[in-house]
């Protein structure tokens, strides 16, 4: 039995290009003016299309951490967020340090047929930065994973990081480390300033992420590998990663939504929902962050989606669980702050949510350009949508930053490998046999 | 005004009014009978998550004073120490009726999540909060200053008068109430530490900061307050050692005797003694120390007062 057709009536390219775009079975049928092809049609006046969003960093707690999010729940704000494809960092319990657990995860993400849930390896074993995990059995897994964090954690040992970055050479894997320097960073809760000072919390100094990227870029083009370095933070870590680029060394970078929106002012209140690691910044920062998206130095927009029960976030500063969720707010966020600010057009969106963080891991099916032949993962945007950010989530967990705030910009329609997973901005039910 | 949490509560003239409330309590301490109706059937807590004594016993003398029924509850002993939250305990007492939240806490803002969340319609008193205030000290230590410097009964602020913090800036609660507070009344605030506490951001709060405690002391200053030096500072390389620390920072006897005898010398207690201050600098008559304490208590009933004799009843 042929699928049926769908035809995405004039949709707007990251081009600008308006175009029809038809689709079948996973796949991208026929794109162009006026298609004289005959299925459903869908009619996208208006509708900017992109390629599937792929997140790099997205905390689906599965396994051990269910009461704050699943696989499937979060799937499905990965979806309602035009994410095609997430990766499932390896901070769960137990640790994705093994073969087993990628595979677990992949599983079941096959299963709740959202997204492409893309494991993410450990570094280390336990994410205890004393051992490497099993990198290569879990690269040969059917989960193929190639890329490697120990996130929430650095891989502060100067040898062993050393070793990894060596050791995944061998299949084109990549190291995406979380640089916090764990001695210059006890007890921190919020970044380092006038501020901290005032309300008393421990800071969280910029040089903490600044010389673990230094001496990974530098232990990068020593071994001739690959670095990845996850929530870039500071204006200082922006000059380090341009500088290292310009030197030719392959690093790669990500910044998250809330550090290209939100600054460290919030947290004047003690209101936990804005406690996050690395920490809320300053403007400057901020500012930097943007700029260093619209220049290239920064190369992905990843989520860093951490979702956490109401109760972890209910209590005081000093107790609460850092973190916040993103999956459905991260394209309102970048149009926000990077389009509307005029820093950045559509086609740099695409990449930065789309080619580049697929082009890191390598996937084949995500990230493509919406041609003839290739996947059919597409998200639909409409632009100029203004919305304030309700309480209501997809998620599990309902730590949300960005509630009450105006922002621009609203995924209309979803489509993964062919098939709505959100249509007119509802998460569709699918039936998966 | 409902709680007391930061010296960023008050301005100028609320602070004032309870400085001099505080004069009126004071009177009540020299009676025989030390004893006002004004909050009699009311129900204070001191809530107190963090070993203290003297801030405790102070702040349930005050209330007794007023007449309010007062129940201690420290975090040692009770149910919080098995693990029940803040949100717990909170809506315990509030389902029994508690009036006043008087609250000492590790954790920096726990006063803070205490007063914006929901869980209770109580009034909270900063007693202390990690290292972020201790809106009370401040205030007693002001009333210190004025009744030593400018008048027993003075009523006014304390504009031009030069303080000087020394010690541990960068952990120290008192010493960031003390900063906004003295500003806040028009003295000129200098801090000296080692620059390992000093903290980012002081220099707009403060007129200057020095690393060398003597260069401050030649300034000349109407009032010097030591900070106290925890234990554990030196096992995280804030300074090599406790003899290094009174060697550069601590008021010893050499440095005692180079003041100017018209220097009021202050301390929020408990002191080290022999380590940041020594005890010919702490018992001489040059030193307020006592006073700080005796203060204490009107001006914790003066707090009591305002927030839950005046606001309530005006409100």
């Amino acid at each position: 039995m042929v699928d049926a057709v769908k035809v995405f009536r004039n949709a707007t390219l990251s081009s600008g290009e308006v175009v029809d775009i038809a689709i079948q079975s996973q796949d991208i049928l026929e794109v162009g003016k006026n298609l004289a092809v005959s299925g459903e049609d869908i009619d996208c006046t208006g509708l900017i299309a992109l390629q599937g969003f792929v997140d790099l960093h997205t905390h689906l707690r599965e396994p051990g951490f269910e009461a704050s999010e699943t696989i499937l729940t979060g799937s499905r704000a990965a979806a309602k967020g035009g994410f095609t494809a997430v990766h499932a960092m390896a901070n769960t319990a137990p640790v994705a340090d093994t073969a087993a657990v990628v595979e677990q995860v992949h599983a079941l993400g096959v299963a709740a047929g959202y997204v492409h849930v893309q494991p993410i390896g450990a570094v280390t074993k336990g994410l205890e930065g004393k051992q490497l995990a099993d990198l290569l059995k879990m690269n040969k897994s059917r989960a193929r994973v190639t890329v490697f964090s120990d996130d929430g954690k650095c891989v502060f040992d100067s040898l062993l990081m050393r070793r990894a970055l060596e050791y995944v050479k061998a299949f084109d894997g990549v190291i995406a480390q979380h640089a916090q320097d764990p001695n210059l960073t006890v007890d921190a809760k919020m970044n380092e300033s006038q501020l901290a000072f005032e309300l008393g919390l421990t800071g969280w100094p910029s040089v903490a992420e600044e010389a673990i990227i230094a001496r990974d870029v530098l232990l990068t083009e020593h071994v001739g590998s690959r670095l990845h370095i996850c929530h870039v933070s500071t204006a200082g870590s922006v000059e380090i990663i341009r500088w290292a680029k310009a030197r030719g060394i392959k690093v790669t970078a990500e910044v998250t939504p809330h550090h290209l929106l939100l600054t460290e002012d919030l947290v004047k209140d003690y209101n936990p929902v804005y406690k996050v690691n690395p920490p809320l910044r300053s403007q400057t920062d901020v500012l930097a962050l943007r700029a260093a998206v619209a220049d290239g130095t920064i190369d992905i927009i990843a989520t860093d989606h951490a979702p956490h029960t109401a109760d972890s976030k209910d209590c005081e500063w000093g107790q609460a669980a850092f973190g916040m969720i993103g999956l459905e707010s991260a394209l309102a966020v970048a149009q926000t702050t990077l389009v509307e600010t005029g820093l950045v057009g559509w086609e740099r969106i695409e990449q930065l949510l789309s080619t580049n963080p697929a082009a890191i891991s390598g996937l084949d099916r995500h990230g493509k350009s919406l041609v003839a032949n290739n996947p059919a993962n597409l998200v639909f945007i409409n632009p100029t949508a203004k919305t304030k950010v309700s309480d209501q989530s997809e998620s599990k967990s309902s730590n949300n930053p960005y509630v009450g705030l105006e922002l621009f910009g609203e995924i209309v329609h979803t489509v993964f490998e062919g098939r709505f997973t959100v249509k007119n901005k509802l998460v569709q039910e699918l039936n998966n046999d | 005004m409902k709680h007391l949490l930061s010296i960023n509560d008050l301005n100028h003239e609320s602070a004032l009014e309870i400085l001099n409330l505080a004069l009126q309590m004071q009177q009540v301490n020299t009676r025989d009978i030390k004893k006002l109706p004004a909050l009699n059937g009311r129900t204070v807590a001191n809530l107190f998550f963090e070993d203290s004594t003297r801030t405790r016993i102070s702040f349930e003398l005050a209330a007794k004073r007023l007449s309010a029924d007062v129940i201690n509850f420290a975090a040692k002993g009770s149910s919080v120490s098995k693990g029940e939250s803040l949100k717990d305990t909170v809506q315990t007492l509030e389902a029994m009726g508690v009036e006043a939240l008087i609250v000492r806490h590790n954790h920096s803002g726990a006063v803070n999540t205490i007063a914006n969340a929901e869980w209770s319609k109580a009034s909270v008193i900063n007693a202390g909060d990690g290292t972020h205030e201790h809106p009370t000290q401040a205030l007693l230590d002001a009333l210190t200053i004025r009744q030593r410097l400018v008048g027993s009964t003075d009523t006014g602020d304390l504009s031009g008068l030069r303080v000087l913090f020394v010690g541990d800036i960068l952990h120290s609660r008192v010493a960031r109430s003390n900063l906004l507070l003295l500003k806040l009344l028009g003295a000129k605030v200098s801090v000296s530490a080692p620059a390992t506490l000093i903290p980012a951001g002081i220099h707009s709060l403060c007129e200057n900061v020095f690393f060398d405690l003597d260069d401050a002391l030649h300034q000349g200053f109407d009032v010097v307050m030591m900070l106290r030096i925890q234990s554990e500072r030196m096992n995280s390389a804030f300074m090599p050692n406790s003899g290094e620390y009174s060697f550069g920072w601590g008021l010893g006897d050499s440095r005692f005797a180079s003041l100017n005898p018209k220097t009021v010398i202050m301390h929020p207690g408990p002191m080290n003694r022999g380590l940041e201050i020594s005890s010919r600098a702490a018992d001489s008559e040059q030193s307020a120390i006592l006073d700080q304490v005796t203060n204490g208590v009107a001006v914790r009933m003066a707090v009591l007062y305002k927030l839950l004799a005046q606001e309530q009843s005006n409100g």
